[in-house]
């Protein structure tokens, strides 16, 4: 027998419910009124309607077909005025009176105005549905707008009407954006993308009056005084159910309509599905439990017994191309501890609240591809103890369930360039694996295939294995050394993420398997430990090769060479009388000029080192750092002070340059040369850092090599000034510090991240420049100075032996 | 039998470090590892002669500074593919001071 059913709102719940009923070819005559002049859409797609990549028709859900096709008897525009529960009737706007045999309210929500004065006033909307978006759609650009509420719905109206080229200014009363779903570093992240793309964002600002002309909005007044000029006020702060027309009738309602587990109301003819319900305390907004609540109103008018379970929630949000996931519950509280993950260079976040080593809520930001996976431990509380170490990092960095790494090389055709440097194809390496060449070495014998910069060495030993199949042992990832199976690459994000600042932390957290290290590692932590956390991490000297420790360097028989420091390759004849004596006082017997414009005294034995340091001191000369992973030399010509040619003074910016990167340690050494032009003649193209310099400016170009590997270096780029010139040099070298593996030179890095990722922090990116120069004088703050002095001063008796045994071995 | 000999206080070697104590029959280099245990050893590794002392000193091992071969405090033996010995000598800690060996250390020239 068909029964009557009437359904008050045509939202996502009711349209997905109708949807199951019908699929269920349930026999019901269904009515459904909807106050919104149109049937069912999509209504969290709204902003990609106003953000212009959608169309309405495009969301709409359900068409006039659809309703026709099912029965459906469409009363759109029309509100209900009333509902007598007792004779099963409703009555709509015209006075028609309808019977039913069952009722379900979709009513949905409200938006919440905030009553500020004003709130009255033309050009006040909130964000709700289609008719407020085209307001906002119709708000033109250069035109100004002030969006109250920094949650999802209101920076997404920001972001759409951004996008249109309007004037945004977000008014968030919290500290920080989308409180609920972030915490404040994401927050952080968040409003920082936001404001690149050239949104206002005030948080903690207090609205106090919207202030209006002729019955407009003018301006938005803040309690603090400031004004924010607007010709639209978005006011996004939230919801409410409605609930006006349950309560009216007499339904049992609380924060929204009252529901069991059936979705039925306190009238059993009576159900409820969507924003507008209450259950079990609880009221909803995301979408999954609205249609979970859906099909469950379904089962229940077809007579079956199925249960609403409210489940653990997740948001996986997309606000204009910032990715941000947030799950379960990460408030601090007693016992729970955190695991965070920041990659400041990508803009990355992740946090994980453990409790009882299970994780109780994640927050990502930025990168979210591993977000279902942390979601299903979430959901299932799944014991993490055994893979806590890596569990930051993803699916892909434990040992239970790795991706298929494999399945998009080999979806790759055989045209497909694999190694860009030499232009070798998916087919020519095929055909070489074919021919018998069955591992990276063979290939790259025979096919020169990762043999130049090596990047694609990890695609190149995809194809093997795709090739060879179980034939072919993946070679693992090279681990730091024997004390550790965890790469440069995983300990510098366990450094930089778990703010490790000291060695036996790091130790700790990513399980060394010996108990100090070893000659190998020692060194690599102790560079990466000073290299990011300048004020927290204290150099070790036991953890440094005895080049840094002794600052000399060591010489097949044990001896020393030194070689002080001669700013750009600049000297006097009183330095130079001053080497002399110093040579002579301590018999040095051999004295040479270096490659990189200096003197070099070998042949020094260890215990004459503090007495010679403190007579070179004397004449005015530091340590050259000769020995040092860090900056060596600038190289100069004599540019405009003698040379004919020169067009800028190359002299005294190499000067410049050396007083200010001196001291400084980095990955692997750092050579500088600045040429006063493209002569060149101080060799500027094969340093690690080389500066040209032209008639308009200064070309800073970097990635030379003149040793093992001979490279060029690659323009950087151009700048008009000396100062820009040491600004970009100063914040190449942090960047290079900072992300680097140690002992990789500029150039080797450089084939790892590209020289386009370089330029876009330097180059493209001001901020992030101004930012890197900003950490490189902070740390030269603790580095730039003298070590000879210092050892002379206070550290002299190191260099002599621990005792003398001749005289007793005379006894 | 035994001549312990004091050489000097404990805290002048760094922890996982060496310093040299020189003889009229060569010099040996004296480790402290980092569990403040003390070694000595020739300073000189069978390699190639480098100074021991002033390797890197990690577990029980110190990495000689000019080819990085790795040498057992305890046994004086390269480790690894590598093959050498050098000798090694009495030394304990007492009273926060170092000892060695007299009669030990003057036995190399009879060895």
């Amino acid at each position: 027998m068909t029964q009557k059913l009437i359904v008050v709102g045509a939202g996502m719940a009711t349209g997905r419910m109708l949807e199951a009923l019908f699929d269920a070819r349930a026999c019901y005559n269904v009515t459904l009124f909807n106050a919104e002049p149109r049937g069912n859409y999509n209504r969290i797609m709204l902003s990609p309607v106003l953000s212009g990549e959608k169309t309405y028709d495009e969301i709409v859900t359900h068409d006039a077909d659809w309703y026709d096709a099912n029965g459906v008897t469409c009363r759109f525009g029309e509100s209900i005025i009333s509902i007598d529960r007792d004779a099963k009737t409703v009555t709509a706007e015209n006075g028609d009176v309808i019977a039913y045999d069952k009722l379900v309210f979709g009513t949905g929500s409200n938006p919440f105005m905030i009553p500020l004065p004003g709130h009255e006033l033309e050009g006040v909307i909130a964000y709700r549905d289609l008719e407020d978006t085209q307001r906002m759609m119709d708000l033109g650009p250069d035109n100004k707008c002030v969006v109250i509420g920094g949650g999802l719905l209101g920076l997404e109206a920001a972001a759409g009407m951004a996008a249109r080229g309007v004037d945004v200014t977000v008014v968030h009363i919290m500290g920080h954006l989308m409180e609920r779903q972030l915490d404040e570093a994401a927050g952080y992240l968040l409003r920082k993308a936001l404001v690149e793309k050239g949104i206002t964002v005030k948080c903690s600002a207090n609205s106090k009056e919207i202030l209006g002309e002729n019955g407009r909005v003018r301006a938005l007044l803040l309690v603090d005084g400031t004004e924010l000029a607007c010709d639209l006020l978005v006011m996004a702060v939230g919801i409410r159910p409605n609930v006006k027309l349950a309560q009216e009738c007499g339904l049992a309602v609380g924060k929204g309509i009252h529901v069991d587990d059936h979705m039925l109301t306190s009238d059993a003819s009576v159900l409820a599905v969507g924003e507008c319900v209450e259950h079990d305390g609880a009221i909803f907004g995301l979408v999954a439990p609205l249609y979970e609540q859906a099909k469950v109103a379904a089962q229940t008018l077809l007579g079956a017994d199925a249960r609403f379970v409210q489940k653990e929630l997740s948001t996986k949000l997309k606000v204009t191309g910032c990715d941000l996931f947030s799950a379960g519950d990460f408030a601090d509280a007693e016992g729970r501890e955190d695991i965070v993950f920041r990659d400041p260079a990508r803009g990355v976040y992740r946090r994980l609240v453990i409790e009882g080593n299970v994780i109780k809520g994640a927050v990502m930001y930025g990168d979210t591809a591993d977000s279902n996976w942390f979601f299903g431990l979430i959901r299932d509380k799944t014991d993490i103890s055994d893979m806590r170490d890596t569990l930051i990092f993803g699916p892909a960095y434990q040992g239970g369930t790795p991706l298929d790494p494999l399945a998009a090389v080999a979806a790759l055709p055989r045209d497909a360039e694999i190694c860009g440097c030499n232009g070798i194809c998916k087919g020519q390496i095929e055909d070489a694996i074919a021919a018998g060449a069955t591992d990276l070495g063979a290939v790259r014998a025979t096919t020169k295939a990762s043999g130049s910069c090596g990047t694609c060495t990890g695609l190149v030993e995809q194809v093997l294995a795709i090739s060879l199949g179980d034939k072919f042992v993946m070679p693992a990832a090279q681990s730091v050394c024997g004390c550790t199976d965890m790469t440069h690459e995983d300990v510098r994000r366990i450094i930089k993420g778990q703010k490790l600042t000291s060695m036996p932390a790091v130790w700790q957290e990513c399980g060394w398997k010996t108990s100090c290290g070893c000659h190998i590692c020692r060194p690599a932590l102790n560079f990466y430990l000073l290299a990011d956390w300048p004020m927290e991490y204290q150099d070790d000297p036991q953890s440094r090769f005895i080049n840094e420790r002794k600052h000399a360097n060591i010489q097949k028989d044990g001896t020393f060479s030194v070689v002080p420091r001669m700013w750009g390759g600049i000297t006097t004849p009183d330095e130079l009388r001053a080497i002399a004596d110093a040579a002579d006082r301590y018999m040095v017997p051999t004295v040479k000029v270096t490659g990189g414009q200096r003197i070099d005294l070998l042949g020094v034995k260890s215990e004459d080192l503090p007495g010679i340091w403190a007579d070179l001191n004397a004449a005015g000369m530091v340590s050259g750092h000769a020995y040092s992973k860090g900056l060596r030399t600038v190289k100069t010509c004599v540019g405009t002070d003698h040379c004919r040619f020169g067009t800028q003074d190359s002299t005294g910016l190499g000067i410049k340059l050396e007083k200010e990167l001196w001291g400084s340690w980095t990955p692997h050494k750092l050579k500088l040369a600045v040429s006063g032009c493209p002569r060149n003649c101080a060799e500027a193209t094969c340093k690690d850092i080389g500066v040209v310099c032209v008639d308009s400016g200064y070309q800073v170009s970097i990635g030379g090599a003149a040793g093992m590997d001979v490279k060029e270096t690659e323009l950087l780029v151009q700048v008009p000034t000396e100062e820009d010139a040491i600004d970009v040099i100063k914040a190449v070298t942090q960047l290079y510090r900072e992300n680097a593996r140690y002992l990789d030179r500029i150039y080797k890095w450089m084939g790892k991240v590209g020289l386009d990722w370089i330029r876009e922090r330097i180059v493209d990116d001001l901020q992030s420049r101004t930012e890197l120069v900003a950490r490189f004088e902070l740390s030269q703050t603790i580095y730039r100075k003298d070590p000879w002095a210092e050892h002379a001063r206070t550290k002299a008796d190191r260099y002599q032996p621990l005792a003398s045994l001749s005289l007793e071995a005379a006894e | 039998m035994t001549d312990w000999i004091d050489i000097a206080p404990l805290d002048d070697v760094p922890r996982r470090g060496a310093r040299m104590v020189r003889t009229a029959l060569g010099c040996v280099a004296v480790f402290r590892t980092a569990e403040d245990e003390v070694f000595a050893l020739d300073n000189a590794c069978p390699h190639k002669a480098g100074p021991l002392a002033e390797g890197i000193v990690h577990g029980k091992s110190v990495t000689c500074p000019l080819h990085n071969w790795v040498i057992s405090l305890e046994t004086g033996r390269a480790q690894g593919v590598d093959e050498g010995q050098v000798n090694t000598y009495p030394a304990r800690i007492e009273g926060g001071r170092i000892l060695l060996d007299r009669t030990f250390l003057y036995a190399r020239a009879v060895a």
